[in-house]
Parts: C-alpha cells; structure tokens; sequence
C-alpha cells in the first residue's frame, strides 16, 4: 500500500481546520479571560481613585455587578449544555415514545420491546457481564500492579508499559485484538497469536470470536487491556500520596504486608478506587467501538450502545434506538448520583 | 503581573493571526471555461443552459470507482458549465438519513436499496424525477429495473450501475486439466461437486464477513435459490412480507443452501470447516481457486475486481464465472442482481439535467469504456465493455427473456434487509438451525 499525501489532502485540511477552530475558541477564550476582568480592574482603580481624589463616599454596588460578571463567563457553558446536551436529551426521550417514522405516539410500546425481543434481551444480558467485569478486573490489574512497582527498580518503566495501551484507541486496539485471536484453517499457518499458541501446545485452532458466551470475555480482555493502565496511574499517585508518618507508624506496629495493603493502604485511597471504578464502569457501559470493530455485534455479543446504533440509524427504527439509549441513560444516572454525593462527603469531611 | 498576562495575551493573539494567514494561502481556486459551442460538445446540448450551476452528489463508491465516476462525465461537466461534486462515503447508509434531517441533503443520491429509497419517498425527502428523466429512463431501462424506483406511482430516478449476482467463479484451466465441464442444472451441480469432493479437495469456498454488513454473501444464496425454487411472483411476495419470512418456502431454499455451505464435505477450501465461513472476508473468501484450494465460489459479477494481481479473468483464463444453474430448468433463467438508483433531493433545473443524463446511454458508455462496470441500460454499446465477465454480464441483463430481480435484502426493510437476515445467516453459518434463524428474523419484520 502506497501512502500520497496529496492524495488524503483534503483529511490533512480538515485537521488544519480542526486544529485552527480550537486555537481560535480557546485562544479567544484565554485572550477574553484576560482582557475582561483587566478592563473591570482598572475601572474600579479609576474609581477609587476619583473617590479618593475628591473625598466623596465610595458606592457600593458590588454584588449585582459580580453576578453579571458571573452571568458573563457561565453563559457560553450554559448555552452549549442546552443545546448540545439537554434539548437532545429530551427530543431522545420524546422519540423513544414514537414510532419508526417518529410520528405517531406509542406509549411504552419500544420499553416492551426492549425486554421481551430475545436478541435484545441478551444486548442487556451482554452489557451487564460488561460493567460488571471491567470496572473489577481493571481496576484489580491496576491497584496490584500499583502496588507491585511501587517503589520497585525501573518504576517508571513498568508504569509506561502497562499505561500504553491508553494511547491506543478503541477501534485500533480491537483490531490488533482481532489479529491475536485470527483464525486460519488447521492445515494453514496460523497468523493469530492465541491460535499459534494453542497449535504449538498441540491443540487444534479455534474460531475464538465464534462461541458465545466465550467471545463476550475475550472482548472484555481488549477494554480491561485498555482501562488497566489508567486505573495503575491514579491509584499509584494515590499510594504515593499517603503520609509517610501513617506508614512509619504502621511499620513501627509491626504489621505484616498483608495487613499494610488492607488497613493503611486501602483505606488511604478509598476516593480514588471509588473515582476509577466509577468512571471504566460510565465507559464500559457506554462501550461501541470495541464490540463493533472486532465483531460487529454478531455471534451474540453485541452491547446497548452498539445496537442503539444500529436501530437508529441503520434500521431505521429511531424510536427502538432512541428507547435502549434512554434506558443506557437511566442506567448511568446512579453511578454518577453516587460520584456527586462521594464528592460531597469528602469535601465536607 | 497584569503587564506579563497580557503579554501572553498578545502572544496568542500573534499565533492566532498567524495560523489564520497560513490556511488563507492554502487553499488555491481553479476556475475552468466551459467550451460548450466545440463541436464534441453537440450531443450535450440538451443539457446546457446552467453554465457554473453545482450540483452534489452522496453515494457509496470510493477510492478508484469514485475517480472513475468522476473522469465518467468530466466531459459533461466541460460542455455544460455544470460543476459535480461528488463525495463518497463508507458511511453512506447511516450518514445519508443523518444529513437528510440535518437539512443538508444532497442534490443526488446514488441509493443502492430500493427500500431505503422507498423510505426516503414515503417520508416525502426524494423529488419525482423530472419528465426528461422519466422519459430517459423509459427508453433505456426495462420495466423490471423501473418498478424498484416507482413508490406509490411516482418515478424516482432511473438506476445507474448494475451487476449479476447469480455467479459462480469457477477456474477454466482447472476445470480444463481435470476434465470437468461447466454444470447447466442444480443437480450437475452438486453432481460436479461430489466428483470434486472425491478428488480429495473440497469443492466450495465461501465467505460471508464483511466488517458492519457481515452475513450480506450469505443472503444472495438465499435469494438466488429463492428465486430458482419457487417464482419471480413468490420471490416479490416473500421480499415484501406478502409471505411470512418462515414461510415453509423459504426454508427450502435455505436448506437447499444448507447442502452446500453446511456440507462439511463441501466448505470451506482452503479456510477450514463451515463455521470459517462466518470470520472469512468476502473479499478474500474465492481466492482460493486461484491456489487450487476449491473449484467453486458463488458471488457477484464484482468479484471480478478481487482476485490477486496478475490473475486472467477471461472464459479461457485462470478464473472466469458461469451462469448459477437453475434447478428447475424449465422454469427459464431467473436472475439476481443489484444496482444503484439515482435518486433526487432537489429539483432544481441543473440537477435533473445531470439526473437525466446519467440515465442515457451516452454516460453508460462513456462511463463503460473506462472499465468495471455494468448496467442494465439498452443502450450500452457490448463493443464498448472491454471485461469479458462485464460482457457476460450485459448480455444477461439486455437479454429480453432474462427475468430480473433485485437483491432482496435491499428490497426488505432495512431492520431486516441490513440487520436481523444477514445477522440471521451469521448465526445460521454458526450452527443455529433454520427454523429458529428464520422465526426470529419473522418476529423482527418492522409492524
């Protein structure tokens, strides 16, 4: 494969673009944050120095004035949450109501469907075994693996190498995933790692992303891959962070290294486990890019998000679209009420 | 500390002025005449009068066909003034409907489903073609072609490029040093396919993997046997749930399919045992003929674009295809196939100009003698053809006893035609038995 540049120019241009738009909305927004409350500065320097000048009482009228200013810097936020996020948020929910040409009402008519078509009811089955196992398995990888290197030789080396595959994305790294699980036939050299494995253990090749319930695990191998480093990183910083004293004290104690890890470490970086937990399970459970690259859903494997996808925009179906994509919704608002009131807690405790 | 700030300030604003002054150089404009009173330019005539008028066009044909397309009426553009612009997309299928409501439609449409058509015209987004349009496309295509653009009366657009499904490749100098002939029956067939089995190398390759459209290769076994089993008529019915998709007909036909794609005996050369079928390309599911690793591979006349470099695709070369054989020969030649229709979502004077040019026969030769490519219009020139199997290809559609159908997964909803019958097949290739395939892809037909 020959790779032209001049060819794919008009990618390269649209970069460009992308790139300009966001030096100019950010670059504008620095310059604004800059300029504006300089400008409001020196007005009120002018002031206070006309007041001063000549000796007559200062005017307090500051708390309408910062409310504005308030106004001033929310409003763009505020503006793009309504439109970018809450009006489709409501249109989703008015079209999970209607039909397929999104016109006639139909009550929960795409709620019962959602629960009562088998092929969906294993979607549902499938995404739950995933935000069951992603969130425990990486976060598991991460904190032992923290644990392990911490303060070991060549650290840093050991945390990049697991924290690399961070870098790659969903759909790149389930097509290097698909090569290791490539099947060829018996006769054939096989090209896939895991099936090279097996034949040169003896065994015979198999399909791996054929079986179900098999092909779900080994998808989920490919987001643990993923989430693992980053759940390493913040739970490393977090084990540096705790007091040395606390660890001194401990080992004066005489405790055990199982003891250290359950009843100094542990409990020491209980906000951050609950920060990673929370944030692979939001990502698991929005998880597309994996299950339709390496398998496109088929041979029973497919998750909410994929098949919202598919309804809405390939079948035509929006309303059954927009009924899973609603439900994925309900399904996320939990965890995020839970993150909100651990915050919280933390901030007043 | 304000006075350093600010120098950041003015920092950023520099890079911004700088970065703005770069694109402004980047982009360069290209303004060609139109030479429309030169003499080549007479027979486009009819079309002039929207002299540096643009029109778009959406499809799905990228990379080399997309440049094709485009030299395909450069002369047009020339004589006329008229500017296409022509964006493909890999995409096409989900992004079309997504720019439709975006209010960013394009002027033209080369939509290959008549379903999805018939949903853009039910939802009242396509423009009728014009009269010039319908009149072009009268003249040049059959009726058989014209119904699958007709939706409740209204002609929507005359269809584009074609091809023939019903294909099996086949390798003529195999078939020459082993002594076997060319099957003209069902049962020739399956009798060939024995003969190879016995020699020891399995007869069939096939793939049906094909990224988000995975189990697509499998329908058209499905559909070609269809259409072979029981009539034109049943197959018209069963495409538009005139019969219930487990209807005990069409489980015949997918049985018949079974004897060959679950025949371990016969599948899968070169890849495995049946269940390879499922995780093998479609792209690189008939290469192995090329190896001497199967005899036979069922797929569309584009195949003819997939084999390995420096492959002759030609009746006395390394691969050629032959007419899949009727099992009941004396209900005549059915023909599967498929194609693109060029659909309208504005009515302006220069886009039905373009929309009926494309319908005549001066673009299907013109865009015929750049190669690859088939249609079914009547007035494409055989001389003007130069791949033997496109040849054999416009011989079948042109020929008037030929009775063609289109692709029946394009024809069913897109629920079914692009989701639970090509989930189906997969999971059918994967070992689920044909009643259970076919019960589920029933209860999903859109109500």
């Amino acid at each position: 494969m020959e790779f032209d540049f001049a060819e794919e120019q008009p990618k390269f241009l649209m970069l460009m673009y992308g790139l300009i738009a966001f030096v100019a909305v950010v670059g504008g927004l620095l310059l604004l944050l800059d300029v504006v409350p300089a400008w409001f500065a020196r007005r009120r320097d002018a002031r206070l120095l006309a007041a001063v000048t000549s000796g007559a009482p200062l005017l307090r009228r500051r708390k309408p004035r910062e409310g504005l200013f308030a106004l001033f810097f929310l409003l763009p936020t505020l503006l793009f949450l309504v439109v970018g996020l809450v009006v489709p948020a409501i249109r989703t929910t008015l079209l999970s109501f209607m039909d397929k040409d999104s016109t006639n009402w139909v009550g929960l008519r795409n709620y019962g469907w959602l629960f009562s078509e088998p092929s969906i009811v294993r979607v549902l089955t499938n995404t739950l075994i995933w935000v069951l196992l992603v969130p425990l398995v990486a976060t598991a990888f991460g904190l032992i693996y923290a644990v392990l290197v911490d303060r070991a030789r060549l650290e840093a080396l050991a945390k990049s190498l697991i924290f690399l595959p961070m870098a790659i994305s969903f759909v790149g790294a389930s097509i290097i995933w698909k090569f290791v699980y490539a099947y060829r036939g018996e006769d054939q050299e096989q090209i896939g790692l895991l099936n090279q494995i097996v034949v040169s253990l003896g065994g015979a090749p198999k399909q791996w992303l054929l079986d179900s319930p098999l092909n779900t695990f080994l998808l989920i191998v490919i987001m643990v891959w993923i989430q693992a480093g980053f759940a390493m990183v913040v739970l490393s910083a977090a084990i540096k962070a705790i007091p040395a004293d606390i660890v001194e004290a401990a080992r004066l104690d005489g405790v055990t290294p199982w003891q250290m890890f359950w009843q100094i470490t542990m409990p020491s970086i209980r906000p951050a486990l609950i920060v990673v937990v929370v944030t692979i399970s939001i990502a698991t459970l929005k998880v597309f890019d994996i299950v339709r690259t390496a398998t496109n859903g088929n041979y029973e494997t497919s998750v909410i998000a994929n098949e919202m996808y598919n309804q809405a925009f390939r079948y035509g179906q929006p309303g059954q679209g927009s009924a899973l994509a609603v439900f994925l919704f309900i399904l996320v608002i939990p965890i995020v009420i839970y993150q909100i009131r651990n915050l919280r807690q933390q901030r007043e405790g | 500390m304000a006075f350093a700030r600010s120098r950041q300030a003015l920092a950023v604003a520099g890079v911004l002025g700088l970065a703005l002054g770069v694109t402004a150089c980047g982009t360069g404009n290209d303004k060609k005449s139109s030479k429309a009173s030169s003499p080549e330019c007479a027979a486009y005539e009819k079309y002039q009068g929207h002299d540096g008028k643009k029109v778009t066009i959406y499809s799905s044909i990228r990379d080399i066909e997309a440049d094709r397309l485009a030299q395909s009426w450069k002369e047009f553009e020339n004589c006329t003034g008229i500017k296409i612009d022509h964006e493909g997309s890999g995409e096409f299928e989900a992004q079309l409907g997504v720019r439709v409501d975006g209010g960013n439609a394009p002027d033209l449409a080369f939509i290959p489903q008549p379903g999805l058509l018939k949903r853009f015209a039910d939802a009242g987004k396509l423009k009728p073609a014009g009269a010039d349009t319908k009149a072009m496309a009268e003249g040049n295509y059959s009726p058989d072609w014209l119904k699958y653009s007709t939706v409740d009366g209204k002609f929507y657009g005359a269809p584009l490029g074609s091809n023939v499904k019903s294909y099996v490749w086949y390798s003529p100098k195999m078939f020459k040093e082993k002594g076997w002939t060319v099957p003209e029956t069902w049962d020739d067939l399956i009798k060939l396919s024995d003969t190879i089995a016995g020699t020891g190398m399995k007869p069939w390759c096939a793939g049906i993997e094909s990224g988000d459209a995975t189990g697509w290769p499998a329908t058209d076994w499905i559909e070609d046997l269809m259409l072979r089993m029981t009539s034109p008529e049943v197959y018209d019915q069963w495409t538009t749930h005139g019969i219930p998709f487990n209807d005990p007909q069409v489980a015949g036909a997918v049985d018949k399919a079974g004897m060959i794609l679950k025949n371990e005996k016969y599948v899968n050369g070169g890849f495995g045992g049946v269940k390879s079928i499922a995780t093998t390309s479609f792209q690189e599911a008939g290469t192995p003929i090329t190896a001497g690793k199967c005899a036979l591979h069922r797929q569309a006349s584009f195949y003819a674009n997939q084999w390995p470099q420096g492959t002759k695709v030609a009746e006395d070369g390394d691969v050629f295809a032959f007419y899949f054989p009727a099992v009941d020969p004396a209900k005549g030649k059915p023909v599967l196939g498929g194609g693109e229709f060029v659909t309208a979502f504005a009515d302006r004077p220069e886009v039905q100009a373009v929309q009926t040019y494309l319908a005549s026969g001066e673009y299907a030769n013109s865009r015929a003698k750049i190669g690859d490519w088939v249609s079914a219009n009547k007035k494409l020139d055989l001389a003007n053809v130069p791949n033997p199997v496109d040849k054999l290809s416009v011989q079948i559609l042109q020929d008037p006893k030929t009775v063609f159908r289109f692709d029946g997964s394009d024809l069913m909803p897109a629920a079914v035609g692009a989701g639970t019958f090509w989930k189906g097949m997969v999971d059918w290739i994967n070992g689920k038995d044909t009643a259970t395939v076919l019960n589920g892809i029933e209860s999903s037909w859109p109500k």
